[in-house]
């Protein structure tokens, strides 16, 4: 399979008033033409700073990416200029951000903002990149395209404005489309929608997806792979199956436990207790040590070596070495 | 915006209502009446008082006949000067004060915004330091404070530039710098501000996922939004540099409106006051309409004729 | 660390198998330090005294103040007395800032000018305090239709040219500093009631979502420690700054003839005496009023955007 996107052991720190933070710590994770990969974890554990260093949108300073690569075509996006960004971002990768009602400026109509982003990128008369916007405004279903283009964003619904958000970052036909909790500021019907038209534009337009959330209910709809983050580490990677149904990282049992199923019968909630490690200056060993009920000292002083479960299952966490299988044998078992 | 207009003219009608009461009512509670004094009017003068302010009348008639006086832009004459009306004197200085303040505010507008946006673009850094301190000291040193300073330094000390009056442009140079420096600073707080605010809003974080370019993105996205809160401001701004033309006009001995006011204050002469007073609030208050009728074409949210569409 | 290394025998040599135990959680826990916890005014103090600008601001202030106190008071010359021998006198060893046309002293003037503009400054915003609380708490506490006429009011209040309406009222009045404060809040306190207004609203909000959820006694703790402190912070702000605009207001006064009469001194009349010193060359008397009311209103301006910063609830960490 054709790899579109390669990040190889990403690290990104923000200077801050108090010190270093470290919150993406080595990441790696890869995507393939025309799939979707969910990035999961709780706010704060680093995706959104992932995804935003993938369109070079890190706030520089205080941001900084300290190693690492991000392939794109065979080019390195932590080493472009900003000029050759720009020739990127819209165009190649795009990106839809979490709240609607904020993503679009108030005081241009939707049609501007729509056609904006074409003309920038692509010579086109006037008339064509109108054209343009209004097959894309159908793609999206918004209806009466014609009439709504002349409209401000305040005329329109959070659903309908987030349809808008997606046309924006699909008028150019990018290859890879980050949407950053797309669906979390949506009313839970609305949710649905928006999840269902993600399919039918990957469908029809080959795009592949990275989807940031928190939400595993969105994840389980729409996602191929799922990477769980934690505390700027990807802990566990596998297909949507693996992950559901043979969930290796306490965490990411944690979380699936955390999340009304109703697949599952007797579905009892289960919180996490406790909250993620402080990044001014993150654990050596497992973050997760002293939230995870499994515990050992080795957690809390070694960093987990990196375990193969299949070709794409791959997890971070001691319990993975078989002496710990010999110790908590009995009370580590994969649901 | 046809049911803004209306509600925003409506409150201008009030507040001048209130102005024109309240100069009236000031004006007949000074302990004997400012009318009928004995120092210095000779007799013609006091007759065209009497007549115009049909001062054997009763009050409340007074106040009628004031209030139609008002309305018909004629606010009798002078008592210091009594070949002139206020009318003449109103026509003689006002376009000289209009001058003054319209060149001031043209040019606090512009380059404090541009003062505003390159602090903000440039937040943190040195540039930004020295932008907000020069702002900080222009809305700490009075504009007659830094007019006799500007006199001292360019027109005693350097004798590079006219002291006084108002005959060409080089004359125009110290008067406005001293009138817009205020609001210029004032304006560049606000600016960077509010730019700094726009700048992390989401639509500008979209506009650069769009692959658009800095300058694009401050002059078509951030700019618009971020001014939005400095044209609300005008309306205040007009009326400080309006006052401020009061005394720049005594310090540079400018012919213009303020100058007749600050006169007429010293002298007591109560007409011009009151028909000053009146006329300034009248074209403040108007002003201020005029202000929000521009943000109301500004900020697309407030058109209320087209209907919210779910 | 996060390298994708292929690790097919599970079985990591270099660590000891003992470690391989369920951790003791008691032994961790008692590792963990819990960072001092400061209350919302510590925590602003500290920021404001790591605001250099502002700091400078204070300490002028407080340097003023000691002056405008004692100063006429050290000093061996009267405000008043003129002394026509010694008119316009040079900054000399006996008279620090020189003298002016009527022989008066002008280091001596100086400091009770700075009693002027101080009085008038905290007057006008204690004034202000109090009458914006008190109607702006009023229009925000009842709500609906009180609140909708009260600020109906302040709304045409606040399209008044408020410097006419003062210069109206002194010429009403007559000049005297009693009038100037009066004047001054008259017009002053919408802004100020405005920001009440807005601070209740929003403190009645929390307290009936609060109050909705049961919270019982804790009500009113989160409400003084939370809540107060983040509706005291704009007030505060607000009454720092209509400081230096009062003091401006003063002096604007005075230098056209409306303030403070002669022979009691104000920066504003001081500085109109020294307008007519610009081509005599007498610069000290324009200079020390214009130096003054400059940096005062500079200090409190810095003063009050540094408290802005630093009492701005969203910036604590």
């Amino acid at each position: 399979m054709d790899k579109v996107l390669d990040v190889k052991n990403l690290h990104i720190s923000f200077t801050t008033y108090g010190g270093e933070v470290k919150a993406v710590r080595g990441v790696t994770f890869h995507l393939n033409k025309g799939e979707t990969l969910a990035i999961v974890g709780e706010s704060g554990c680093g995706k959104s700073v992932t995804s935003s260093s993938i369109m070079g949108l890190i706030p520089s300073p205080p941001g900084k990416i300290v190693n690492g690569s991000i392939m794109y075509k065979g080019k390195d996006l932590t080493k472009a200029t900003d000029k050759e960004m720009r020739k990127i971002r819209g165009v190649d990768i795009s990106m839809i951000f979490q709240d609607p009602m904020t993503a679009l400026n108030p005081t241009l109509t939707v049609g501007t903002q729509l056609v904006e982003g074409l003309k920038h990128h692509k010579t086109l008369s006037n008339n064509e990149a109108r054209k343009q916007a209004i097959a894309m405004m159908h793609l999206v279903g918004i209806p009466n395209p014609e009439e709504r283009m002349k409209q401000y964003p305040h005329q329109f619904s959070g659903g309908m404005r987030q349809r808008i958000v997606i046309a924006i970052a699909l008028i150019c036909e990018p290859e890879l489309l980050i949407a950053d909790e797309p669906t979390t500021a949506l009313d839970v019907t609305i949710q649905a929608q928006i999840l269902d038209l993600f399919g039918r534009i990957q469908e029809q337009l080959g795009v592949s997806i990275i989807l940031i959330t928190h939400d595993l209910g969105v994840v389980a709809k729409i996602a191929d792979r799922i990477a769980v983050m934690y505390a700027g580490k990807i802990i566990e990677t596998g297909t949507k199956r693996e992950i559901f149904y043979h969930a290796q990282h306490p965490y990411t049992k944690g979380l699936l436990h955390s999340v009304p199923r109703l697949d599952l019968k007797e579905a009892k909630l289960i919180p996490i207790d406790g909250t993620p490690p402080d990044l001014f200056s993150p654990p050596i060993g497992c973050p997760f040590t002293a939230r995870c009920p499994y515990a050992m000292e080795v957690c809390d002083k070694v960093y987990p070596t990196h375990s193969k479960i299949s070709d794409s299952h791959h997890v971070e966490c001691w319990l993975q070495d078989d002496r710990a299988k010999l110790v908590a044998g009995s009370t580590v078992t994969s649901k | 915006m046809l049911r803004y207009i209306l509600k925003r003219f409506t409150i201008m009608a009030v507040t001048l209502f209130i102005i024109v009461t309240l100069t009236f009512i000031l004006m007949h509670s000074i302990p004997g009446s400012p009318f009928n004094q004995e120092r210095g009017t000779n007799e013609a003068v006091q007759a065209n008082l009497e007549e115009f302010y049909n001062l054997d009348e009763p009050l409340y008639v007074q106040y009628f006949i004031y209030l139609k006086a008002v309305a018909t832009f004629d606010f009798g004459p002078s008592i210091k000067q009594p070949t002139a009306t206020v009318n003449d004197l109103l026509g003689r200085g006002f376009p000289v004060s209009l001058e003054l303040g319209l060149v001031s505010i043209i040019i606090a507008v512009i380059s404090g915004i541009l003062l505003g946006i390159i602090a903000a673009l440039r937040h943190n850094e040195i540039i930004d330091y020295i932008a907000m301190t020069i702002a900080v000291l222009g809305i700490s040193i009075p504009n007659f404070i830094l007019a006799t300073q500007l006199i001292q330094t360019f027109a005693v000390n350097l004798k590079i530039l006219p002291a006084a009056t108002w005959s060409s442009p080089m004359h125009m140079i110290l008067p406005t710098i001293a009138l817009a420096t205020g609001p210029m600073a004032i304006i560049a707080r606000l600016t960077r501000s509010t730019m700094l605010e726009v700048l992390t809003q989401d639509y500008i974080k979209m506009a650069r996922a769009k692959g658009l370019s800095p300058a694009k993105i401050v002059f078509k996205h951030a700019l618009r939004n971020a001014l939005m809160p400095v044209v609300t401001i005008l309306g205040t701004l007009l009326a400080g540099i309006l006052t401020g033309t009061f005394v720049l006009e005594q310090i540079f001995a400018i012919p213009g409106m303020g100058k007749y006011f600050v006169e007429s204050i010293n002298t007591r002469d109560y007409p011009v006051i009151m028909g000053t007073t009146v006329f300034y609030s009248a074209f403040l208050i108007f002003m201020l309409f005029l202000v929000d009728i521009v943000y109301g074409l500004l900020d697309p949210r407030i058109k209320l004729h087209q209907k919210e569409v779910k | 660390m996060g390298l994708r290394k292929e690790v097919n025998n599970q079985h990591s040599p270099s660590v000891p198998d003992e470690w391989f135990r369920p951790i003791n959680r008691a032994e961790q826990n008692a590792e963990k330090v819990s960072r001092p916890s400061l209350s919302y005014w510590q925590d602003a103090w500290h920021r404001l005294l790591k605001n250099r600008l502002a700091m400078t601001g204070l300490v002028f202030l407080f340097f003023l103040a000691i002056m405008a106190i004692f100063g006429p008071i050290w000093s061996p010359y009267s405000v008043t007395t003129i002394d026509l021998p010694n008119q316009n006198l040079a900054p000399s060893s006996s008279h620090w800032f020189g003298t002016d046309d009527l022989g008066r002293d002008v280091f001596t003037r100086t400091w009770y000018g700075a009693r002027i503009s101080l009085f008038v400054g905290l007057m006008a915003a204690l004034i202000d305090f109090f009458v914006g609380i008190i109607y702006g708490g009023i229009s925000g506490y009842k709500g609906g239709r009180v609140d909708n006429i009260m600020m109906r009011i302040v709304e045409i209040l606040y399209g008044l040219p408020y410097l006419l309406i003062v210069i109206l009222l002194l010429v009403v009045m007559g000049p005297s500093l009693t009038t100037i404060i009066v004047a001054l809040s008259v017009t002053g306190w919408v802004g100020m009631a405005r920001i009440v207004r807005g601070q209740v609203l929003q403190l009645k909000n929390y307290e009936f979502v609060l109050a909705s959820q049961s919270f019982g006694a804790k009500t009113k703790r989160i409400i003084r420690k939370n809540l107060l402190p983040n509706t005291m912070g704009p007030i505060i702000v607000q009454m720092t700054l209509t400081v230096p605009s009062a003091i401006f207001a003063e002096s604007f006064l005075s230098f056209l003839g409306l303030g403070i009469q002669a022979p009691y001194a104000s920066w504003g009349v001081m500085a109109n005496d020294g307008l007519s010193t610009i081509l005599s060359g007498h610069w000290w008397r324009l200079f020390f009023p214009a130096f003054f009311i400059s940096a005062t209103m500079f200090a409190f301006n810095v003063l009050g955007d540094g408290l802005q910063d630093a009492l701005d609830p969203k910036l604590r960490e």
